[in-house]
């Protein structure tokens, strides 16, 4: 659907966006997740055609897109702040975009009807946007941008000013909204949950540069690098040697396939378990230790521990077992579960 | 957040000072307007309405007037045509030079306002910089007469001086419409052309407004302008109070035309204030 | 960050109308600037295209000119007591304005605000018939009582925007670390409302140098240098005003830059600080 090529951005002596490319399928939900300063908003300006590459290439259907005014691209945007025209009612704003089109569209009237039942806001017709609540204005910015049936739509963090029981129940809603009209949305946050709730795809964003691409669950599962592992839910870094197939990092150690040098692994807290004595202890596909209880935090049904080895190792474990500050346990993980992941390049 | 002294000592000095120079000398104003003049030029305190009377009866001050009505608001259109597109420039084109761009168009209004009106007026000149220069180049044979001491030059002068006053709300009220919407209409569409007229403008109207009536109000109620330029076609209404007030002494009467001007300031400071209000959406 | 600016609209795509447009409004603006300064060095005097002989002699006839110079000590005396009478007043008008309630509130703001749109005929006439009635001769501090009053809007308006942009939490802070109203307001409101204060101070002092329309009414034996001037005019033109002219505008034009000069290295710091807030809700 959307082909990036090569997108590069640089402010003066900023480069916000070093050699973007990725491709946006028919139908999907792609995330751009990111912190501030990844450069997501800028690649979804420049997208959407408020800003211009410095270098590269968007097409769309094969055709050119980044040649082209943000007015004649058949992509659509709800901005961050829903940018709603204060001096026209909620219809008119819903409106705006097939007035505008040359020539005018027909049927104004009843597609906006269409819209504003599809996002529930029929009753509200008439408001001004200054008298609606905040929720209701982003069903209004959907409205007015879906409403002129574009190829791909773009939302800009569009959830963020929402408090937290409202944001979820947007996510669900805009998801199955994704559903029903079927077309593309490029969807930029800061919020990793956010973006593994809803997405077909996240293309994470650090400094400019596309650090990993892939469904929610191979990301959080087989992350690539170090910062994906850290930045999407908790993980625990394991850094290691490895010599003739063993590896050994600190005190523990087992086998393992990967050739000889410096190691980085990934292990997340909820595949921390207790030690349950069975037949087995330190098989090959396990790996025991023993470990004491420094914190706890509460987190409703399970807890997050923090515990230390003997020689000073400290792992972050989700267990839903009720443990005690100060218990000294046996504590296991599977060698699978140890993902291996590069270190992310420092970039300036 | 405020205890008893502290509101008293914020309010009371500043409304005292507006109720003896202001309240008092508009009441007594409003008195004056009602006395009359004696033939030995002493103010006669008998109540009537003798000089209204006047004003309605003699032509030459409801049409000297309705002149500088005339006037007022060709300033009014001129200086708003010249100064809209340049706050929209600025605005929205002029980019990291906005503030030199900004600072150019203030400079001209920290020169005395006389002292720009006598410059039009050695360029208006028969004798003056346009005419000379329009022979120079041959251009013309004659000098241009209607130049100066005209309601030409009144007009003229009076824009110059105005325009400033026309760009500074106008781009204040287009400085604060956030970008994104002019974004969104782009998104959804819009060329151009059509964003600023079904988004910027509507949303800079109180601005406009704002300008307009200024511009109005003060030219309006100018004297030097047309003391100095406009000759015996270019009088305007205050020159009348002037000299109303001078030579001509007779305050009552003079007293009655400004009230009649100050009634009508701010009933159109109060219609422009309703307007604004209403195009107002924040 | 560049979320803030249009973008939209770049230089490369501006309109060459409204580019022109522009060229043509500063033209007009300027042009009698231009013509002023330069006949100011003109040996034929004010008409006459083109400009001739360059000479200083109207400066040195208008160093020369006692009475100017005396206007101008005047006008110096009463555009410093207007500044002390206008923000005397103005200071706290706006901040009985910005915080304080009291029955006729928005009475009072449209008077205080009123004289700012008046014609100064009606604001001199109306003064004039006061001292009349009070037998108040006409003198330099009628004319110091006109432009006060006239002015107060000026310190009003300028005070009352740079409260509003005050952080109430500083105000409070103060207040929750033990220090009472008074201390605030010398220790932390005070101080935010330097710049506002000292702009409105320079706006103030410039207009009532420049002060005709109510001057004009109230004025006694002494004059004030555009009054002087005016009444030059009446009896002809000479290039000595173009002369005193540039000279004040070349003062002004200095007073100006350095202005925005103590502005600028001024707001660097609490500017970019409020930028930085902002800027992480915005995200990149």
């Amino acid at each position: 659907m959307l082909s990036v090529r090569n997108i590069a951005k640089t402010f003066g002596k900023n480069v916000v966006l070093r050699d973007i490319s990725l491709e946006v399928a028919e139908g999907e939900f792609l995330t751009i997740l990111g912190e501030s300063g990844s450069g997501k908003t800028t690649l979804l300006r420049i997208i959407a055609g408020f800003e211009s590459a410095t270098s590269g290439e968007l097409r769309m259907g094969g055709e050119r897109l980044d040649r082209l005014p943000p007015y004649k691209r058949r992509v659509n945007t709800v901005f961050q702040h829903y940018a709603l025209f204060p001096h026209l009612t909620v219809e008119e704003n819903v409106a705006y975009g097939l007035r505008v089109a040359r020539p005018p569209e027909n049927d104004i009237d009843s597609r906006v009807e269409q819209a504003l039942a599809r996002v529930k806001m029929t009753a509200h017709a008439k408001a001004k946007p200054s008298r609606i609540s905040g929720g209701q204005q982003q069903r209004v910015a959907l409205a007015r941008a879906l409403v002129k049936q574009p190829k791909m739509l773009l939302l800009d963090e569009p959830l963020s000013a929402l408090d937290a029981n409202l944001r979820r129940q947007m996510q669900g809603e805009l998801k199955s909204l994704q559903r029903e009209v079927g077309i593309s949305f490029v969807f930029v946050t800061h919020d990793q949950e956010e973006a593994m709730v809803m997405s077909d795809r996240i293309a994470l964003l650090r400094m400019g540069e596309l650090e990993q691409v892939a469904a929610p669950r191979e990301i959080y599962n087989r992350p690539a690098t170090a910062y994906t592992a850290q930045f999407i839910g908790h993980t625990n870094l394991l850094h290691g040697e490895v010599r003739s197939g063993i590896l050994r990092c600190n005190s523990l150690s087992w086998k393992t396939n990967m050739s000889d040098g410096s190691a980085l692994l990934s292990v997340r807290p909820e595949n921390i378990r207790l030690h349950r004595a069975t037949l087995k202890s330190s098989s090959d596909d396990a790996v025991v230790f023993r470990g004491k209880v420094k914190q706890k935090a509460f987190h409703g049904a399970t807890e997050l521990v923090q515990i230390e080895s003997a020689d000073g190792l400290t792992l972050s474990v989700r267990t839903a077992s009720q443990v005690e500050l100060q218990d000294e346990l046996e504590w296991e993980f599977q060698t699978c579960d140890a993902v291996p992941v590069r270190e992310s390049p420092e970039r300036l | 957040m405020f205890s008893r002294a502290y509101r008293s000592f914020v309010t009371v000095p500043p409304l005292t000072w507006v109720v003896v120079f202001l309240v008092v000398p508009y009441f007594l104003m409003f008195c004056y307007s009602f006395w009359s003049v004696s033939q030995s030029q002493i103010i006669v305190h008998i109540w009537n309405l003798d000089n209204y009377r006047e004003l309605l009866r003699v032509p030459v001050y409801w049409q000297t007037l309705l002149r500088s009505m005339w006037i007022a608001a060709r300033v009014t259109l001129f200086s708003l045509m010249l100064g809209y597109p340049l706050a929209y420039f600025l605005s929205f084109y002029a980019g990291a030079r906005k503030d030199l761009y900004y600072q150019l168009v203030i400079i001209p209004l920290w020169v005395s306002y006389l002292v720009r009106a006598y410059a039009w007026k050695t360029i208006l000149g028969s004798e003056g910089v346009l005419n000379t220069l329009l022979q120079y180049l041959h251009l013309t044979k004659h000098p241009l007469e209607f130049l100066l001491y005209s309601p030409f030059a009144v007009v003229l002068t009076l824009t110059h001086i105005y325009t400033p006053f026309t760009f500074l709300p106008i781009y204040a009220a287009l400085e604060h419409i956030p970008r994104n919407l002019v974004e969104a209409s782009q998104d959804l569409g819009a060329s151009p052309q059509q964003t600023f007229w079904r988004v910027i403008f509507p949303l800079s109207i109180p601005g406009v407004l704002t300008g307009a009536t200024f511009a109005f109000v003060l030219s309006l109620g100018d004297f030097l302008a047309p003391a100095l330029l406009g000759g015996p076609s270019g009088i305007m209404i205050s020159n009348i109070v002037v000299s109303l007030f001078g030579a001509a002494y007779n305050w009552p009467l003079g007293a009655a035309i400004s009230l009649c001007m100050l009634v009508l300031v701010v009933s159109l400071l109060f219609v422009s204030e309703r307007l604004e209000k209403k195009w107002s959406f924040s | 960050m560049e979320f803030l600016v249009s973008t939209t609209m770049r230089k490369d795509s501006r309109p060459t109308w409204l580019f022109a447009h522009v060229v043509a409004v500063f033209f007009f603006l300027y042009l009698p600037i231009v013509v002023l300064i330069v006949y100011s060095f003109n040996g034929s005097g004010v008409g006459g295209f083109p400009p001739r002989d360059l000479t200083l002699a109207w400066y040195r006839t208008l160093f020369a000119d006692s009475a100017i110079w005396e206007s101008v000590a005047n006008s110096l005396v009463v555009a410093a007591a207007a500044v002390a009478i206008a923000l005397g007043l103005g200071i706290p008008a706006a901040l009985a304005l910005d915080r304080a309630h009291f029955p006729g509130k928005a009475v009072f703001r449209r008077l205080v605000l009123l004289p700012l749109i008046l014609p100064g005929i009606i604001t001199g006439l109306s003064l004039l018939m006061l001292f009349a009635r009070a037998q108040i001769n006409l003198s330099l501090l009628t004319i110091v009582i006109g432009h006060g009053t006239a002015l107060i809007s000026v310190a009003t308006t300028e005070v009352f925007a740079g409260l509003q942009k005050l952080d109430r939490a500083q105000e409070e802070a103060s207040l929750d670390l033990g220090a009472n109203y008074w201390q605030t307001f010398w220790r932390v409101t005070l101080p935010n409302l330097k710049l506002p204060i000292i702009g409105a101070a320079l706006l103030i002092f410039t207009l009532s140098m420049d002060e005709i329309a109510v001057s004009f009414f109230l004025i006694g034996r002494d004059n004030t240098l555009p009054l002087e001037i005016w009444g030059r005019l009446r009896r002809g033109i000479t290039p000595e005003i173009n002369a005193i002219s540039t000279i004040i505008f070349s003062f002004s034009l200095v007073v100006i830059v350095l202005w925005y000069r103590l502005r600028a290295r001024a707001e660097g710091s609490p500017e970019i600080a409020a930028e930085l807030i902002e800027t992480p809700v915005q995200g990149d």
